[in-house]
């Protein structure tokens, strides 16, 4: 096992990270300046649509920033490890083995001209010093493990010959091969069908119950975290601009961007005239970020400030926070009136 | 697996009697007989001769015979190398070729799939501009300017390498070079190209998140989808090359086939140059079958089709 | 917990700032990109591409020397000027400098002359000039017949487009250099003996191997074409954008030009481009064994092939027209990866 190189009680602890993408047009600030802690066995949800920095986050984590992305600030902690100066190799001792990702895309995610057996044994085999026979017995225990029947035949067989939800097993056997402490769910079940995809969502839930690993759950579909996740950061243009648990963020929702994620779920309980309600406008480009609060161009309550200045962070007891000049204007506005005031005196 | 096998062995017989046909119909076309040439051939004689290779039958009787003897793999008397059948021909003539085809082959491989690998794994750097530029040279200049020019510098000028035949391992060196230099650039574009498209697949990625060293997810996983475009180049590759080149074998005077093809046809030899055309089309094809099988061996998708 | 007051410095605040932005300054602050067209923006990515633009100069350069200065050029292609035979690069023969003597102006031979005494820098412009239109020619008849095959067959799709790929597929086993070497051989009679009747008098001014090379690539070169036609227009009527313009009742030319036209051209510029250099390889390989272009006409693949016997004493002869071969199968190819990479990213094989 790893040793524990800091006394940091939490397994993940992630202090303004900074991270862009340099590309030939431009400097794209992906991350900008994104904290998240997380303690062992928890699942963090993080929300956010397309382009909004949530998979960048995770996968910064496990040294996968693809070129031309580098981290330009912050610090990163897992599991005691300090990810900023790990360099390549030391990834690769964690990467399959801690921490592990399960990707959206079940269907290329899988290599297509090796066996399921031979893509689940190469893991373990890499991080263990089990021969190829035990590999191959803990290829099929896991194999067992989520769910999927006659095991032992379906190690011989090519990804294509299985069903999309029966690949996304696979891969959730290839994450848990190592028993990691931390996985990533990257979109796990945006390509999968809707029935899969409940099935899929259990299965994780279940592992978890038995293993006892720490989720991030990345996904668009705030119905996906309700049920599952205990907290939930909500990212916006690479800023986390809502955190809290799921019952801060679902009953009593800060930022103007996370209340419309809400209006935005379909309702089993709805009434017959209440319609769903999109978030208008497109995202920032990030390419081009403005000074001021990035929704600011898409919400409703936009104030002059928000289109000049980024707003502070405003906290809601311990762990609930968010970034929004709405829940400033208060105090900002006696703090206004008293200075002018103090200078009209 | 086995209909897509029968499927492909079809197909290629109907493209064997196709090649045989057209070559039939085209020779046959021309007019002036082979012996036209000959000046001093009386009308009788010609007659004579025409009779003795089956000239004066009708076409589709000659067309039904030339078919059934082909298929037993006789293509009849040279009509120009008296007395010396046309399968004696191309079984002296061919493993000349097939030589320094062999050869050609083998230095294009084993040059332009590493060199293919590196470009891609070292995109956008010095090394790979280096090769995408040789490369394209490679592909842009035609062999005969590659011959010549290889041979006025190391054959005429430094009077390094022999210029003529092929009786030592020296005497290989340019043709093998001239040989090898196109399908040896193709190689390595086709290569980088396809190891680039495959770099940026999700299972790459799946394997790096497994924490496989580089080395691993490049041979391991990369290459193998990767190599997949250059295994259907090799077919047709390998079947021209080890047949012979009539630019590299009529400028180093090698004695192979496709100088004699190259012969045959200056000297309306009718019966060799059909006899060589569908040697190449048989071998082409047999190249092809073995390519498909291959194939289905590296890409397991590929049995569904 | 330490949460710093962000208010205890801020006293710049005005009350007007939290009053709600009108929707003039919330669009303000969106910066959209400039959306550029297909054409616009794959010009400027061509632009922008050195290599490719590079090589264009060196075609358009090739092109002027080979269509336009011989109109003007004081030799022609085959005047054989008397004592002029095998003469290195500027150098005049005796009887030219006899008359240069007498005061009159003579062009130099700026590349020499050849055996039979002919200005070797005109020959190899016109050698040029044969190459270009054999690829450019050659190009147009492989785009029109691989287009036209391709999107029969992927029109009519079922047994018509089986049979059509069959056929495609048995022209691809076909070894084509044989054949092109016999088709250009079997094809030299009987198209003279066309050019002999009325009407067909033009074939001969073509001379009849062009019109036979030309023929070939008809025959056999447009199988590449018609494949990359046919599996684009198949998957282009997959997708989903077409299959919502046949709901909305757009008839079927409208969504030919409209969507399919529109989407298969940067593949059909990109594949046509590279079709030039092949043909110009094709048929200087041609020209190179003897089966090219009719004396005195030149190609550059003849000119080389003649030069190759005088290679120990004339050198130059075989490297000229060499060079210029290279460099045109070079500039086209360097150009159409240009504008593959500028109009059809996804081609990038």
């Amino acid at each position: 096992m790893s040793q524990a190189t800091t006394d940091n009680k939490y397994l993940v602890d992630i202090e303004h990270e900074r991270l862009s993408f340099f590309t030939p047009v431009g400097e794209v600030k992906a991350l900008n300046d994104v904290s998240f802690k997380m303690k062992e066995g928890e699942v963090l949800g993080i929300v956010g649509e397309s382009g909004s920095g949530k998979s960048v986050t995770a996968y910064s984590l496990m040294g996968l920033t693809a070129y031309p992305g580098r981290l330009i600030g912050g610090t990163l902690e897992f599991n005691g490890h300090h990810i900023n100066d790990m360099t390549e190799a030391e990834f690769r001792a964690i990467r399959g083995n801690e921490i592990s990702i399960i990707f959206q895309d079940p269907m290329t995610s899988l290599n297509p001209v090796y066996t399921v057996g031979n893509q689940i044994e190469e893991v373990i085999r890499l991080h263990t010093d089990k021969n190829k026979e035990e590999a191959r017995a803990r290829a099929i225990e896991l194999l067992t493990l989520v769910g999927i029947n006659e095991p032992e035949k379906r190690l011989k067989q090519y990804p294509h010959e299985l069903s999309g939800g029966m690949r996304q097993r696979v891969m959730i056997a290839i994450a848990l091969a190592c028993e990691p402490k931390l996985l990533i769910a990257d979109e796990p079940t945006t390509a999968l069908d809707v029935t899969i995809q409940a099935q899929i969502l259990e299965l994780m839930m279940e592992l978890r119950e038995k293993l006892g690993m720490a989720i991030i759950m990345i996904t668009h579909d705030l119905g996906i975290v309700a049920s599952m996740c205990e907290k939930i950061a909500v990212m916006y243009a690479g800023r986390i601009v809502e955190y809290g648990t799921t019952d801060d963020i679902f009953y009593n929702p800060k930022h103007e961007y996370t209340k419309g994620l809400i209006k935005s779920i379909p309702r089993l309980d709805a009434k017959d005239h209440e319609r769903l309600v999109p978030i208008e406008g497109t995202p920032v480009d990030m390419l081009n970020p403005p000074a001021g609060c990035p929704f600011a161009p898409r919400c409703d309550n936009c104030m002059k400030i928000c289109l000049r200045e980024m707003p502070p962070v405003t906290y809601f007891g311990d762990v609930h926070y968010t970034q929004c000049w709405l829940n400033q204007k208060a105090e900002a506005e006696a703090a206004a009136k008293a200075g002018k005031e103090a200078a009209d005196e | 697996m086995g209909k897509y096998l029968l499927k492909r062995v079809l197909l290629a017989i109907v493209t064997i009697w196709a090649v045989a046909t057209i070559t039939f119909c085209l020779m046959n076309m021309v007019p002036g007989g082979p012996f036209l040439s000959e000046k001093a051939i009386s009308p009788a004689a010609t007659a004579a001769l025409e009779a003795k290779y089956g000239l004066d039958k009708p076409f589709f009787e000659r067309y039904v015979t030339y078919l059934k003897d082909a298929c037993h793999g006789d293509f009849g008397l040279s009509l120009k190398q008296r007395g010396r059948t046309v399968m004696d021909i191309i079984s002296t003539k061919f493993p000349v070729s097939a030589r320094v085809g062999g050869v050609a082959v083998l230095v294009s491989l084993l040059l332009g799939v590493p060199l293919g690998v590196v470009a891609a794994y070292k995109r956008g750097t010095a090394i790979d501009s280096t090769l995408s530029v040789l490369a394209t040279l490679g592909i842009a200049v035609p062999s005969f300017v590659i011959c010549t020019v290889l041979m006025y510098f190391f054959g005429v000028k430094l009077g390094w390498l022999p210029t003529l035949g092929l009786s030592t391992p020296k005497h290989f060196i340019m043709p093998v070079f001239a040989l090898a230099a196109y399908p040896t650039s193709y190689i390595t574009r086709l290569m980088r190209s396809s190891m680039l498209d495959v770099l940026g697949q999700d299972y790459m990625r799946t394997a790096r998140a497994k924490g496989l060293s580089q080395k691993v997810s490049l041979f391991k996983h990369a290459l193998r989808n990767a190599i997949l475009p250059v295994i259907t180049y090799l077919g047709p590759m390998i079947a021209y090359t080890l047949v012979g080149s009539f630019i590299v074998e009529k400028i180093f005077t090698i004695p192979g086939l496709g100088g004699e093809f190259i012969k045959a046809i200056n000297g309306r030899d009718y019966t060799m140059i059909m006899g060589t055309t569908i040697f190449l089309a048989v071998f082409m094809v047999i190249m092809l079958l073995i390519v498909d099988i291959v194939y289905t061996i590296v890409d397991p998708r590929i049995k569904l089709k | 917990m330490t949460k710093k007051n962000p208010l205890s410095l801020q006293l710049k605040f005005d009350p007007e700032d939290f009053l709600p932005a009108t929707n003039e300054e919330k669009e303000s602050l969106v910066v959209m990109r400039e959306s550029v067209g297909f054409w616009r923006d794959g010009a400027r990515r061509l632009r922008k591409n050195k290599v490719a633009m590079a090589c264009l100069f060196v075609i358009i350069i090739i092109m002027i020397f080979a269509f336009i200065v011989p109109s003007f050029y004081p030799y022609s292609y085959s005047e054989q000027i008397q004592g002029a035979n095998n003469m290195k690069p500027f150098e005049f023969s005796a009887e030219e400098q006899a008359r240069i003597a007498a005061g009159e102006k003579l062009f130099p031979h700026i590349f020499g002359t050849d055996k039979m005494g002919r200005d070797y820098a005109i020959r190899v412009m016109m050698g040029s000039r044969i190459s270009l239109l054999v690829g450019m020619v050659a190009a147009v008849i492989i785009l029109v017949i691989g287009s036209v095959y391709g999107s029969i067959a992927a029109f009519a799709g079922g047994w018509v487009d089986l049979i059509m790929m069959r056929i495609v597929d048995i022209i691809y086993t076909i070894p084509d250099i044989l054949l092109i070497v016999l088709l250009s051989f079997a094809l030299k009679s009987p198209l003279k003996t066309l050019a002999s009747i009325k009407g067909f008098h033009w074939l001969s001014v073509m001379g009849e191997n062009l019109v036979s090379i030309f023929v070939v690539f008809a025959l056999l070169y447009w199988v590449g074409m018609a494949r990359m036609v046919r599996s684009q227009i198949l998957q282009l009527k997959e997708s989903e954008y077409v299959t919502a313009a046949r709901a909305l009742g757009a008839s079927g030319g409208r969504i030919i030009r409209k969507h399919l036209l529109t989407n298969c051209i940067g593949t059909l510029i990109v594949i046509t481009t590279l079709q030039i250099p092949s043909s110009i390889f094709t048929e200087s390989f041609l020209s190179f064994l003897g089966l090219g272009v009719a004396v005195p006409m030149p190609s550059l693949g003849s000119l080389a092939s003649e030069a190759i016997n005088g290679i120990n004493t004339f050198p130059h002869l075989l490297f000229i027209p060499s060079i210029v071969i290279s460099l045109i199968i070079l500039s086209f190819n360097l150009l159409g990866d240009g504008l593959r990479d500028a109009f059809d990213p996804k081609l990038k094989n």
